[in-house]
């Protein structure tokens, strides 16, 4: 500022008491709160490492059980009126709107998401997917699928560890709307607000086996997938998953959608507003610390202005605050797991071994914990691993184009086909560039912006079906 | 096909060449080979090009190659294209009705309500061309100062397995929605009964589709399909030709680049010809702030 003035903030934390954090949680199956037959295991805090809870997981045994509540609830539950079925989501969207405090320090504390991201994006939209899907609950008929469309049974849905309650909502709140009875399983790393909203749910009144919710990992996600009392499966997560889970589901064919990952590229033309570009540019990568499948990973910069905005862009970053996620003045929080850390650190350094040039802002990052410096790549090219591979960390590769064919040669040139942003102020490119971009998602002078109104899914191999919007019923209806 | 007539006994008739149509040309196979098409009875009727694998990987980048006109063309231009079509093929119908017959050993009055109810979809389909963005679209009323709307896009390169029969209107039934989205097409005609296919594609070739747009291959389903379901630069599957016991294998293949497969349901009322069509486009969403 030039001021002298100290224009540091004083630290702001979010009491962790809020979190209601219990010694252990449970599965739920059946309506009832009950230790799984698998191992249990500590979740870890990734801001420091340390425990937060034990969870008791799920064992294929507790598939079965959850299989056989959920069959035999889906008859009921399915020939309830869609009005009915309405009220118990609405009530679930209250809840966790009037539990939102709690919900959204308890994801940060699980997931490392900066407090304000999880109390200002997570939580309210997590409760707004329920409020909308409710809506529908009655009005299937008009939905455009025909007079009477029927649900599609159980469904098995696998969720990420990136926006873990979020991602609950936009699985469970439009299958239950549609009339299907629902197996959820969170993410490893992340079960906490998923079994809280187990909790919400069974306060909600839902009748029992409804909605049955199984913490644990991988071979609790292919005994989902490979039960054959299940009709739909529902993923979110990488593609190299998704690709097995196609794979098998191959013989049984059950239906599928799949939302996996991305490589987006976000475009900045050079009569961009370059102020708001580097905002979204920041949103784009550095929201929810990269671990976003719909993240602007690449950065695709005219020519004439990349100087200026990759100046501009470290001059931003300079003021990015990273550390405490339950400080409500942090930007970027840790990163959720050793695992992802590792993945993004050698990734990252493939980045600079391959000759790109890295840079980070000078930050301090926690000595304990799982931490990842935000991190801008220039000079670099499209055979780079960093600007083919789906990193999923704070770390931007910046490429430069001279024509909008090139941009979009550019922007396409990826097996992906998630998202992509537009920056400029010329409203015919926009319509144009939306129109050539092979993603399910474009941003136009704005970016990671999400509303359960919004159908969301992939092009290509980052996945088919669309959650969100009229469009997100037609995954859970026998159409 | 159908037998001389008595003052033509001293005329020999022209016999055809079953050729495959590939990037808006007649090639022969590749490889050289054909095979011969019976009819039920076991006479000769033709023999067709046996389609190879490589075949399949020149039809796929004519198909390619074609979709970026083909999607980019407007809904209006795509419908007359396809209406087009159904002009000239209503000039065939007698040939394409011997062929069914032939093939198919039905009767005659059957044959012809096969073809025409094959002409007849592509007058449907040519009018969905310019109004299924209405109905699969939507302006979606987000919490905040966005406009924001979806729109349908076609998928890419759709390859299709027709069914073995009705042979005419089993292939036209399938390809006609794909490629009325702006998708372009590499099409396996039913095995045993192509003749019927192959002279379909003879009335595309000079019609105002656009080379590759539709790319059509004969030979042996059990041969090609794999490389068809395996291929990288094909993005959709319609296996609803197939009987589920062939399909398993063909899914896991597709799984390779997350290609989107279609089986089908049962019908053939206008719901289920609409969800053909909405099969095998992509929903994008867009997203612009509102304000002064």
């Amino acid at each position: 500022m030039g001021t002298g003035m100290n224009l540091d903030y004083a630290p702001a934390p979010e009491s962790r008491d809020l979190a209601r954090l219990r010694p252990a949680y449970q599965a739920f199956i059946d309506g009832t709160f009950r230790d799984g037959r698998g191992e249990a295991i500590k979740t870890l805090n990734p801001a420091d490492g340390t425990p937060l809870a034990e969870v008791s997981q799920a064992s294929p045994a507790d598939v079965d059980d959850a299989v056989v509540a959920a069959r035999r609830a889906f008859g009921p539950w399915s020939r309830l009126s869609g009005a009915q079925r309405g009220k118990y989501l609405f009530r679930i969207a209250r809840v966790i709107q009037e539990r939102s405090r709690e919900l959204a320090v308890l994801e940060s504390l699980d997931n490392g998401k900066p407090i304000r991201e999880s109390r200002d994006v997570d939580i309210p939209l997590a409760a707004a997917h329920f409020f909308y899907y409710a809506g529908w609950a009655d009005k299937l008929d008009c939905a455009g699928f025909g007079p009477h469309p029927q649900p599609v049974g159980v469904a098995g849905q696998i969720i990420p560890w990136n926006f873990p309650l979020l991602m609950a909502a936009w699985k469970i709140a439009p299958a239950l709307a549609c009339g299907n009875t629902v197996i959820l399983k969170p993410a490893e790393t992340t079960p906490l607000t998923a079994l809280v909203l187990a909790e919400i749910i069974a306060e909600a009144g839902l009748p029992p086996g409804v909605v049955n919710i199984l913490p644990g990992g991988p071979p609790i996600g292919q005994a989902i997938v490979a039960h054959p009392g299940i009709d739909k499966i529902a993923f979110t997560g990488s593609t190299t998953v998704g690709k097995a889970i196609q794979q098998a589901v191959a013989v049984s064919g059950q239906r599928l959608s799949l939302e996996l990952g991305g490589k987006g590229a976000n475009i900045v033309f050079d009569d961009a507003p370059i102020d708001q570009a580097i905002e979204g540019i920041v949103t784009g990568i550095f929201f929810n610390q990269g671990q976003v499948c719909c993240a602007g990973s690449r950065l695709l910069v005219q020519e004439s202005v990349a100087d200026e905005v990759v100046a501009s862009l470290r001059q931003r970053l300079l003021t990015l605050r990273v550390g405490d996620p339950l400080d409500k003045n942090t930007d970027i929080g840790a990163i959720n797991s050793a695992e992802q850390l590792a993945r993004i650190t050698s990734l990252a350094d493939a980045g600079e071994a391959e000759g790109a040039s890295r840079w980070s802002p000078p930050c301090e990052l926690p000595a304990r914990g799982y931490w990842f410096a935000p991190t801008v790549f220039t000079g670099v090219s499209q055979a780079h691993r960093i600007a083919r591979e789906e990193i999923f960390g704070p770390v931007l590769s910046v490429l430069t184009f001279r024509t909008p064919a090139e941009a979009i040669e550019k922007a396409n040139n990826t097996p992906y086909g998630l998202s992509a942003g537009v920056w400029t102020e010329k409203g015919s490119r926009i319509l144009a560039m939306a129109k050539e971009l092979r993603a399910g998602v474009v941003w136009a002078n704005t970016f990671n912006r999400f509303d359960p109104a919004s159908p969301f899914g992939g092009y290509k191999e980052s996945g088919f079906g669309r959650e969100g919007g009229r469009h997100g019923l037609e995954a859970y209806l026998d159409v | 096909m159908s037998e001389p007539t008595p003052e033509q006994q001293d005329r020999l008739p022209v016999r055809k060449t079953y050729k495959l149509y590939v990037g808006g040309a007649f090639p022969r196979s590749e490889s050289g080979r054909s095979y011969p098409v019976t009819s039920p009875s076991g006479v000769v009727l033709a023999h067709v090009a046996q389609a190879s694998r490589k075949d399949v990987r020149d039809a796929v980048r004519a198909a390619r190659a074609a979709f970026t006109g083909w999607a980019a063309a407007t809904g209006y231009n795509r419908g007359q294209v396809l209406y087009r079509v159904a002009e000239l093929l209503e000039g065939r119908r007698d040939q394409l009705a011997a062929e069914v017959r032939a093939t198919e050993a039905c009767s005659l009055s059957l044959a012809r309500a096969q073809v025409d109810a094959a002409i007849d979809r592509w007058v449907y389909y040519a009018g969905w061309a310019d109004k299924y963005d209405q109905v699969a679209g939507t302006t979606n009323p987000v919490s905040g100062a966005y406009f924001n709307f979806s729109v349908p896009e076609p998928t890419g390169v759709v390859a299709v397995i027709a069914p073995p029969r009705p042979s005419l209107l089993g292939i036209v039934n399938a390809m006609v929605p794909v490629i009325t989205s702006g998708n372009t097409a590499v099409v396996l005609a039913s095995q045993d009964h192509p003749l019927s296919a192959v002279s379909l594609s003879e009335a595309l070739g000079p019609s105002d589709l656009p080379a590759g747009v539709v790319n059509i291959l004969t030979g042996h389903t059990a041969e090609l399909a794999p490389w068809l379901a395996s291929h990288r630069d094909v993005n959709a599957l319609d296996l609803a030709g197939l009987p589920e016991e062939d399909r398993a294998s063909l899914r896991i293949a597709a799984a390779d680049n997350v290609k989107r497969v279609y089986t089908g349901r049962p019908g053939s009322d206008n719901r289920h010809a609409l969800s053909r069509l909405l099969a095998f486009v992509e929903t994008k969403t867009v997203w612009h702030p509102t304000g002064f």
